[in-house]
């Protein structure tokens, strides 16, 4: 008899009030027990309708009945068939969005809690299995992946474990890109991303960091010069954009690429750290993704007394996560819905210290389909701030596409690609993730790189005969 | 690993190190850059390249020692090797079809004007540079920039090089007595490059100017080294470091870079007393 439960198992959380002063993880994951529990909830549908909601398409209800009867193990192979990354997709996929929200328990009452199995059968693997992944047997071919991130290591995972000699090329010192440098320690643990990439490297994907693919090689000389028969492009978001008002560059104003990347990469959070951030008390974070979040509540677990996020629609139309906002709202942070800023304020010595907004009502629906901000006239308010972080998304990095001859972009600088394959303009070169499609999730990201490490191997199988 | 080929002290304050980095070393051109870690915990430092030797796979660079990162690369020796050393990141110099030029480099910039003049004079142009420095003692590069000049201005703002006065004083004598530049090429301190381009600007003579913002990744990402030109956000890790000098809003650029005083001044001392620390135990 399943567990009739209309509700989820919870999820035990750090208290709020503890959380909002340390950068340990939230969500603390499930026990044993927990999991047996949430497990029993699943009804192992026939049509299993979850899997068409994975962009990776994990078997859910066969990893599901392996941790009912406590097989745990079992389930993880069964992640790891269609998941490189099983333990990062356990903690930030949108899973409500996805195969939460496909589940015939959702009906009535709360889904399953698919990502909190997911969560729990990787953390089991990774604290419990001693043994090392077996190196496939070697296929002879080469191939070359840019960028360390989700779908750039997705990618390699897919082709080593079928026996290609794979290598990963990343800018940055560390790999593991937007898992690194971008999500925080309290949401993904850095030792847990670590640990995926140890994996990885096991299954004998080679990582070579401090290459600057466009700069330090380019995607030509990588296939003429350095044998690789293709490329995979998952070079990620680029250039953070800004909104264009006056004041955007006192001190002060961050983007939020930058304030994160000082905080998680270069661990600026921590006493002694060689990288500095400004100590800071009243922070505005402009925008309402999940980036949004992750950066007030890092501003606010570095001390800021007060932390607001200011967003132009209402809470309805937010495109972070639920999960996050909910956090987020826990925790202190205000929002400030419907609102707009006009202008960023610095003092004498050229220090934000405050941003003047106006506030907005939802007009009619624009080209999207959603309700578009309209100015209320005369509704002009200054918020007392002394740092600005722009959290309004990314445009393309024009490195690659500024020096490989014959890659088509489109309008917005992404790479153009077949969608069924991932290839782009060029014989061998196929892209993947925000490099694509401009700032997007961790798991559209993986599915790119799935469908090109697919299409790659089919092509070079081909290729061969 | 990354091994210090070469370590040479070129002033009191100023190091010159050659880095073993074959893959940069095969890419790398005058302007562009390069960013550094010293060790596993170290902040990621930009610095622009003074040489490199492609046959020999190595890197120069030449760096002031202002802060704690740079006094911890400078505690380094020949044999000993970075943690971490990646580019050539930006844009090269753009030295086509330039006949004759002015280099202007000031302090610890003439490391970076130094290779900038000598592939114009390489290639045939006429090159005056023109360097300014503080005081004697803190000259560097003398010997290359006579190699690398067709005329070679030297002043110094206590007469004890060259002559009293600034390079800009220099700049506007040789304007002024009819020499004619397709371009200037700046680079030194922030107000000096602002006073040359203001001063080209009376005579319309092209300029740019090369910067040196504080940078996190180089690659593009962060946004940090954002500076206004000619009304337009730029990020000098990618669209630059070179800029047209009349269209950069220098004093948002001078207030940008003050940022961090506070902070630097303290890793500074905190470090300097490691150091000093190190050695007393050393003996």
């Amino acid at each position: 008899m399943a567990n009739l439960n209309p509700q989820k198992t919870p999820m035990p959380l750090q208290d709020p009030k503890v959380r909002a002063y340390n950068f340990d993880e939230v969500a603390l994951g499930y026990t044993e027990q927990m999991a047996l529990e949430e497990a029993d909830r699943c009804l192992n549908c026939k049509h299993m309708p979850c899997v068409s909601g994975c962009p990776v398409g994990i078997s859910i209800p066969s990893f599901i009945q392996k941790v009912k009867v406590g097989e745990f193990e079992e389930a993880y192979r069964i992640l790891t068939e269609s998941s490189s990354l099983p333990a990062v997709c356990g903690r930030v996929c949108p899973q409500e969005s996805q195969c939460e929200s496909k589940c015939v328990r959702g009906i009535k009452g709360e889904p399953v809690g698919i990502g909190r199995l997911e969560r729990f059968v990787a953390d089991y693997h990774n604290e419990n299995c001693t043994e090392t992944a077996e190196k496939p047997t070697p296929n002879g071919h080469r191939v070359a992946v840019v960028g360390s991130g989700p779908s750039g290591l997705t990618c390699a995972g897919d082709l080593a474990k079928k026996g290609y000699d794979v290598t990963v090329f990343e800018a940055l010192h560390t790999a593991g890109g937007v898992l690194v440098y971008g999500i925080p320690e309290f949401r993904l643990p850095k030792a847990i991303v670590a640990k995926e990439i140890e994996t990885l490297q096991s299954l004998g994907v080679k990582i070579a960091v401090n290459t600057v693919v466009g700069k330090t090689v380019s995607v030509e000389e990588l296939m003429q010069e350095e044998g690789f028969e293709a490329v995979f492009i998952g070079s990620g978001a680029g250039l953070p954009r800004f909104m264009r008002i006056p004041g955007e560059n006192l001190k002060g104003v961050y983007s939020a690429n930058e304030f994160l990347t000082r905080v998680n990469l270069m661990k600026a959070y921590r006493k002694g750290s060689a990288t500095p951030i400004r100590a800071v008390s009243t922070v505005a974070v402009v925008g309402g993704g999940n980036v949004a979040m992750d950066a007030a509540r890092s501003a606010l677990r570095l001390g800021a007394k007060k932390v607001y996020i200011v967003y132009r629609r209402s809470l309805e139309e937010l495109p972070a996560r639920r999960e996050e906002v909910e956090h987020a709202m826990e925790e202190g942070i205000e929002f400030l819905l419907l609102n707009n800023p006009t202008e960023i304020l610095g003092d004498e010595n050229g220090f934000v210290k405050g941003m003047k907004c106006i506030r907005m009502e939802l007009g009619e629906p624009d080209a999207s389909g959603r309700r578009s901000p309209v100015e209320i006239p005369g509704s002009e308010y200054t918020l007392d701030c002394d740092c600005v972080i722009m959290s309004i998304g990314t445009s393309p990095n024009p490195l690659i596409k500024s020096t490989t001859k014959g890659l088509e972009v489109n309008r917005r600088g992404g790479i153009v690609v077949n969608e069924a394959t991932g290839q782009t303009s060029l014989d061998g070169v196929y892209a993947g993730g925000d490099a694509v499609t401009g700032a997007a999730t961790v798991i559209l990201a993986m599915g790119a790189g799935k469908t090109a490490a697919k299409a790659i191997d089919e092509t070079l199988q081909k290729q061969n005969r | 690993m990354y091994r210090i080929l070469e370590k040479r002290s070129l002033n009191p304050t100023v190091t010159l190190m050659r880095i073993e980095a074959p893959a940069v070393a095969k890419k790398a051109e005058p302007g562009q850059f390069i960013i550094l870690r010293t060790d596993a915990e170290g902040e990621r430092i930009p610095l622009t390249v003074a040489d490199y030797d492609r046959a020999a796979g190595s890197v120069t660079i030449i760096f002031q020692i202002v802060g704690a990162t740079t006094e911890k690369l400078n505690a380094l020796q020949e044999g000993d090797s970075l943690h971490d050393f990646v580019g050539p990141l930006g844009r090269a110099t753009e030295t086509d079809g330039k006949r004759k030029v002015a280099v202007v480099g000031g302090g610890v910039g003439c490391a970076i004007a130094y290779p900038v003049a000598k592939k114009f004079f390489e290639q045939g142009t006429e090159v005056h540079t023109v360097a300014g420095f503080r005081t004697k003692d803190l000259v560097i590069l003398e010997k290359e920039f006579e190699a690398a000049s067709t005329k070679f201005v030297k002043m110094s703002d206590d007469g004890s090089w060259g002559e009293k006065g600034l390079v800009t004083d220099a700049l506007r004598r040789l304007i002024e007595s009819g020499e004619q530049y397709d371009e200037v090429i700046t680079i030194g301190p922030l107000p000096m490059m602002k006073f040359v381009c203001k001063l080209t600007k009376e005579y319309g003579i092209k300029t740019v100017a090369s910067m040196n913002p504080i940078m996190i990744d180089g690659t593009g990402m962060c946004g940090g080294c954002r500076l206004t030109v000619g009304g337009e956000t730029k990020f000098a890790c990618v669209d630059g470091p070179e800029f047209d000098g009349h269209l950069i809003d220098f004093d948002e650029a001078i207030a940008r870079s003050s940022m961090y005083k506070p902070f630097e001044r303290a890793a500074h001392e905190a470090t300097c007393n490691l150091l000093r620390k190190g050695d007393e135990l050393r003996g």
